[in-house]
């Protein structure tokens, strides 16, 4: 009989060694998993996570691993904040997805117009978009107590609709011929986010994402803030106690995840993605999740884990086009990376002892 | 447009068929919760159960052997949930959205060769006869089996709780699980058996939508149906007569705006396709407006890790 | 009613647990009828033991044996089917059902509810416990609740009742029905197994007694044959240092409380209704009461957890009833809660984190919002070192100290950012009596030095000895305060019970 014990104090050893753990259990189960699809899973783990960083391709999806990891890590390090907070916003899908649409529109109104200011201000548009869709949770939970995570959540499916609806309508291309989808912004320079380095997939949502985990890093070890957003995760009676705010801090959480979210929707929509469509959004704002936590909810945990998330993206396309392995699959194995991830946490809080347990 | 083409009675029988999803994956949900654990992997549950029965069904041909493959689908899916979270005491939100994140990828990979293939037809439960009389025909007589079933569970889950012993422990552990182990109950034992039922609930659930709703397979179906189920188990406080009171006003806004679509209302289709979710989350700030979670009705260990220590 | 064979035999029962043996070859035996007393400090393994006697947890090595047979209980249902009742400390009724339900959670085969109701209606009544089977357990008060653990075990017929620290929740005159309760019980054949650390109630109760310390049995007697400190002094094992206190003149009024009303965060909490009361420079002020009558709240409200009318609550002439708690910090009004996991101290950060919790202001240990950790470091080892906190050092996790630890931790905590005012709740619960000893005397010595201290506390002799004045909470009301010196049971007793015009002297 396996019984649990629990630990005087968390192991940092554990929490440190449980993603890794997680991450090597994770290639072992999607190696089944691959088999059973009939794919040869030494190859297609070797496809994934080997071939995009020192195969013979490898130059081409070097620079595609920043292009996908920035969104995913600015938008994790903005969750990471209220998930340690027990503050819940899953909503950052449709917060990407309206600072997308608001930052690109404020763009687009002005084109064909060269000024240095129209980048920045769509970068604040995008901010203030997903700032906005994001405290509508965020104050209906404090006025009125309302579930934050159905909230945000449904705002999801409302903020698709919307995307639908300014894709075929108000952000439509007037030069597309009727198709649905906006300008691109290649044919708009000063509303473009260029690649800066040439090869490396550097641009400004990268620069950005670094600088969210430097930011998140210095609030959270050396700011009372930060402070304040670990003690209400661990004991929420004792942070009112210490003086915190909890109706500040939901709304501090939700407000920068969702600008972080909001920006992060900018960035993608004006470069990689090219233009608002209906479909450009690929769901970072939920893989965003599972990197939060892989990260361990830790800004240099997210920096890594958002790097090997984005390597799952594109070894997953290359397997698809090289194993014909369906983009499902990926899918299937990023969950369960989260599950083993959390399988894993118990191991941090937990010891196991191998004998007789107590009845009952 | 042209409203007078919205028929009262159609309206009423196919709102059943719209609610009838949901009203399962809530039904499964209460009970979950009312057992003190919240799983918020409805959605991936669902949709597991949705590709489950849509493909047994189509390989066998018999939508009752698809009905049963989704509800064993989804309380195998659940169990995942269950052992994270009963015995290895991971966090519920998160182990709840990983099961839905997972659920959606498994699901879709699982579907391939279904996308397209149309299911066998599922039977009514009354002779035409009946079903074809005026009015009461289509909305009491005329709909398929599991409508039935959905409504049977409802009074099955109410008869469960308010009167027998197992209801009466399910909720001891659900409101107090230090107590309830201090008496001798096997609180994870319960709450595993919540879970797979739960589970099984929401595989039902996803399974009518491909099977008799759409009725076809596509990838991620259920768009949103068990996020929905979850705010009706709220908007229900808890209680297994309001969520079908939930789950049926829901359908009726869902139909509705169908038919005003369809009725080529001057509202762009986004907007209308966007209104059930704002009229959920509109309900949920009526509902918890000025109360407590304790004053809605919800259990009060929901969502806590419970370890036996000594 | 003394029958020859033993009801319950234990022989060597034996517990451990990582880092600690619980119980260690624990041997006694319990005869038919008999009231039979467990005595113990706080961690001497009382409450371990009870659990196996229960079925809840399994012994390493020892048996059991109950008429004659071997006994081994895997579950609480079995020591139920065997005749054992159990009547908790804590957890284990559910605030959100009624009576009668939790009534049938405790049976093993209960009968229909509409029957259940009429014996639990019969049952109460004839032991003078009277309950109504429809009410939801929650809305009951810590008397009543502690009726509805006794009547479920009554309806089962034990031939053992096992009660856990009963009387900690009761007032003097609820102890005294429950003490009738049990004799009639007890006339009747039934054996008792009484647990507590409270020894005039033992001297009164029961036939006999054992004593544990440590997980081991250090002592077998006849209660009624001991003086109380011979008792005592079983328990603890040493002679007991009394803190000590000088008579001194009363200083000026430095927190005015009045109409103070505050409604209690939890559903099933109790909401303070027009409190007032005057607290002195250099006195200490007990608050008594009976668990759950508002005691959390009033900590809340002083602490500023819950907001209140501005002038509810005055400090010289600063009004801060509506200040958040670290304005009030900041003007030396400090507060160490009751529940130190999860309330006064977060479990799993380390003690230097906790340092910060409450000392940020005072203590400056942040400057533009950025936190000096240097001197959060020195701080938290200040008052591990001046305070005795057994731990390895300020790095490791709050819930890793035994709880007298750190609720020397904790009570250190505010006493060395030099409070003007403190307020503290439970300040030795749960603690052993060195601890508490040190504590006392720790509360004692800021009061001389100046400071207003107010202690609530469910123990009556505690406060009888440290504070100067006496007041009492009930149902979120607070009886005007009284000299300690002179006051009898009886009128504590009436205090804890609501009689609120018993002639305050001022």
């Amino acid at each position: 009989m396996i019984s649990l014990i629990q630990r005087p104090e968390p192991s940092r050893a554990w929490s440190l060694a449980t993603p890794l753990l997680a991450v090597l259990v994770t290639m072992i189960a999607g190696g089944i998993m691959f088999a059973a699809l009939g794919k040869n899973p030494v190859e297609a783990i070797k496809v994934i996570f080997y071939d995009p960083i020192l195969g013979e391709f490898a130059f081409y999806y070097r620079g595609q691993l920043l292009v996908k990891a920035a969104p995913l890590i600015l938008i994790a390090i903005g969750l990471s904040l209220g998930f340690r907070a027990g503050i819940w916003n899953i909503g950052a899908e449709g917060q990407y997805i309206i600072g997308a649409v608001v930052g690109a529109g404020l763009g687009l109104a002005f084109f064909p117009l060269d000024a240095w200011w129209i980048y920045p201000l769509m970068v604040f548009g995008g901010a203030l978009g997903g700032f906005l869709w994001a405290m509508i949770p965020g104050v209906l939970r404090v006025a009125f107590n309302t579930n934050e995570i159905l909230v945000s959540l449904l705002l999801v499916y409302v903020a698709e609709n919307i995307l639908a609806s300014m894709s075929t309508g108000l952000l439509q291309n007037p030069d597309g011929q009727g198709f649905p989808g906006s300008r691109n912004f290649r044919d708009f320079p000063a509303a473009y986010n260029p690649e800066l380095i040439a090869g490396t997939g550097m641009h400004w949502g990268v620069v950005a994402a670094f600088i969210a985990v430097i930011f998140a890093y210095i609030v959270l070890a050396r700011h009372i803030l930060g402070f304040q957003i670990r003690l209400t995760g661990e004991a929420p009676r004792a942070a009112r106690f210490a003086g915190v705010n909890p109706t500040r801090l939901v709304l501090l959480c939700f407000g920068i995840s969702g600008a972080l979210a909001g920006m992060a929707g900018l960035f993608e929509v004006s470069g990689p993605a090219g233009q608002i469509s209906i479909d450009f959004n690929v769901g970072y704002g939920f893989t965003a999740i599972i990197v939060a936590f892989l990260g361990r909810l830790h800004p240099i945990g997210i920096l890594l884990a958002g790097l090997l998330m984005a390597l799952t993206y594109i070894g997953g396309e290359a397997a698809q086009a090289q194993l014909g392995l369906p983009a499902a699959a990926i899918q299937a194995f990023q969950g369960m990376l989260l599950f083993f991830l959390l399988a894993g946490d118990v191991l941090t809080n937990y010891r196991i002892r191998f004998g007789r347990a107590e009845a009952a | 447009m042209d409203l007078s083409a919205i028929n009262p009675v159609l309206l009423i029988a196919s709102l059943m068929v719209a609610a009838t999803p949901i009203l399962l994956a809530a039904l499964g949900e209460l009970v979950v919760e009312k057992a003190g654990v919240l799983n918020l992997g409805v959605e991936g549950m669902m949709i597991t159960g949705a590709i489950c029965g849509f493909a047994i069904a189509v390989e066998t041909g018999s939508p009752v052997i698809g009905f049963l493959a989704a509800a064993i689908g989804g309380a195998l899916l659940s169990m995942l949930f269950g052992i994270l979270t009963q015995y290895l005491m991971s966090n519920q939100v998160a182990t709840g959205l990983a099961l839905t994140l997972f659920g959606l990828g498994i699901s879709s990979l699982l579907g391939q060769d279904y996308v397209g293939v149309r299911p066998p037809l599922t039977g009514g439960l009354f002779p035409d006869a009946l079903a074809d009389l005026p009015v009461v025909g289509p909305i009491i007589f005329g709909h398929d089996w599991m409508v039935y079933v959905s409504l049977g569970l409802v009074a099955g889950i109410w008869a469960f709780l308010k009167y027998s012993r197992a209801g009466l422990i399910l909720r001891a552990v659900g409101e107090s699980h230090d107590a309830a182990h201090a008496l001798g109950y096997n609180v994870i034992a319960v709450r595993l058996a919540a879970i797979a039922f739960g589970g099984a609930c929401a595989g039902l659930g996803g399974a009518y939508l491909s099977l008799i709703r759409v009725p076809q397979w596509t990838e991620g179906m259920t768009a949103g149906a068990g996020w929905i189920a979850l705010a009706i188990v709220v908007f229900a406080g808890w209680r297994p007569w309001r969520v079908l009171i939930g789950a049926y006003l829901f359908g009726g806004v869902t139909v509705l705006q169908l038919n005003l679509q369809a009725a080529g209302v001057a509202v762009s289709a986004e907007y209308l396709s966007m209104s059930p979710y704002l009229i959920t989350i509109l309900v949920l700030v009526l509902i918890s407006a000025g109360r407590g979670r304790a004053a809605l009705g919800a259990p009060a260990s929901l969502g806590r890790s419970f370890h036996a220590s000594h | 009613m003394t029958g020859t064979i033993p009801l319950l035999k234990i022989d060597g029962l034996t517990k451990a647990y990582p880092g600690v043996v619980a119980n260690d070859d624990v041997s006694f035996q319990i005869m038919p009828g008999e009231v039979h007393a467990l005595l113990g400090e706080n961690g001497a393994g009382k409450s371990t033991l009870v659990k196996m006697l229960y079925g809840l947890v399994k012994p390493d090595a020892g048996a059991l044996t109950y008429n004659g047979a071997a006994y081994a209980p895997t579950s609480p249902h079995a020591a139920r089917e065997t005749g054992i009742a159990m009547v908790f400390q804590h957890f284990s009724l559910f605030d959100a059902l009624d009576v009668a339900e939790n009534v049938a959670l405790g049976m093993e085969n209960p009968p229909p509810q509409r029957e259940l109701a009429k014996r639990i209606k019969d049952v109460s009544e004839a032991y003078g416990l009277p309950l109504d089977p429809g009410r939801l357990v929650g809305d009951l008060s810590a008397g009543e609740r502690q009726r509805v653990e006794i009547v479920r075990c009554l309806l089962q017929d034990p031939k053992l009742l096992i009660m856990d620290e009963p009387t900690s929740v009761l007032t003097p005159q609820e102890v005294e029905i429950l003490f009738a309760t049990l004799r009639k019980l007890q006339s009747e054949g039934t054996a008792i197994l009484y647990i507590s650390h409270k020894l005039e109630e033992i001297r009164s109760l029961c036939d006999a007694a054992t004593i544990l310390r440590l997980g081991k049995v250090v002592g077998r007697c006849d209660p009624r044959e001991k003086s109380a400190r011979e008792l005592a002094e079983m328990m603890v094992g040493m002679s007991l240092h009394t803190p000590s206190r000088e008579a001194k003149p009363k200083g000026p009024v430095a927190l005015s409380i009045k109409g103070l009303s505050a409604k209690s965060a939890s559903q099933f909490g109790t909401s303070l209704k027009d409190v007032a009361l005057d607290v002195h420079e250099g006195e200490v002020l007990g608050i008594g009461g009976v668990a759950g009558n508002g005691q959390d709240e009033l900590l809340m409200a002083l602490s500023g957890e819950i907001g209140s009318a501005p002038d509810a609550i005055v400090m010289g002439d600063t009004p801060l009833g509506a200040m958040r708690p670290n304005e009030r910090r900041a003007l030396g009004l400090l507060a160490a809660p009751e529940e130190r996991l999860g309330h006064a101290a977060a479990p799993n950060m380390s003690l230097t984190e906790n340092a910060v919790l409450t000392g940020r202001v005072r203590k400056s240990l942040t400057s533009n919002g950025f936190i000096n950790w240097g001197a959060a470091r020195t701080f938290a080892e200040d008052v591990i070192g001046r305070f005795d906190v057994r731990t390895p050092g300020p790095t490791h996790a709050a819930r890793s100290l035994s709880g007298g630890n750190l609720q020397k931790f904790v009570v250190g905590r505010e006493i060395l950012q030099s409070p003007k005012i403190l307020i503290v709740n439970q300040p030795t619960w749960g603690v052993d009596a060195s601890a508490a000893a040190s504590i006392r005397q720790a509360l004692l010595d800021l009061a001389a030095e100046g400071a207003a201290v107010v202690v609530i506390s469910q123990d009556l002799d505690e406060l009888m000895e440290i504070s100067d004045r006496f007041a009492a909470l009930n149902e979120g009301r607070l009886t005007p305060p009284r000299d300690t010196q002179g006051l009898t049971v009886d009128e504590i007793g009436l205090m804890m019970g609501g009689a609120h015009d018993l002639g305050a002297v001022a």
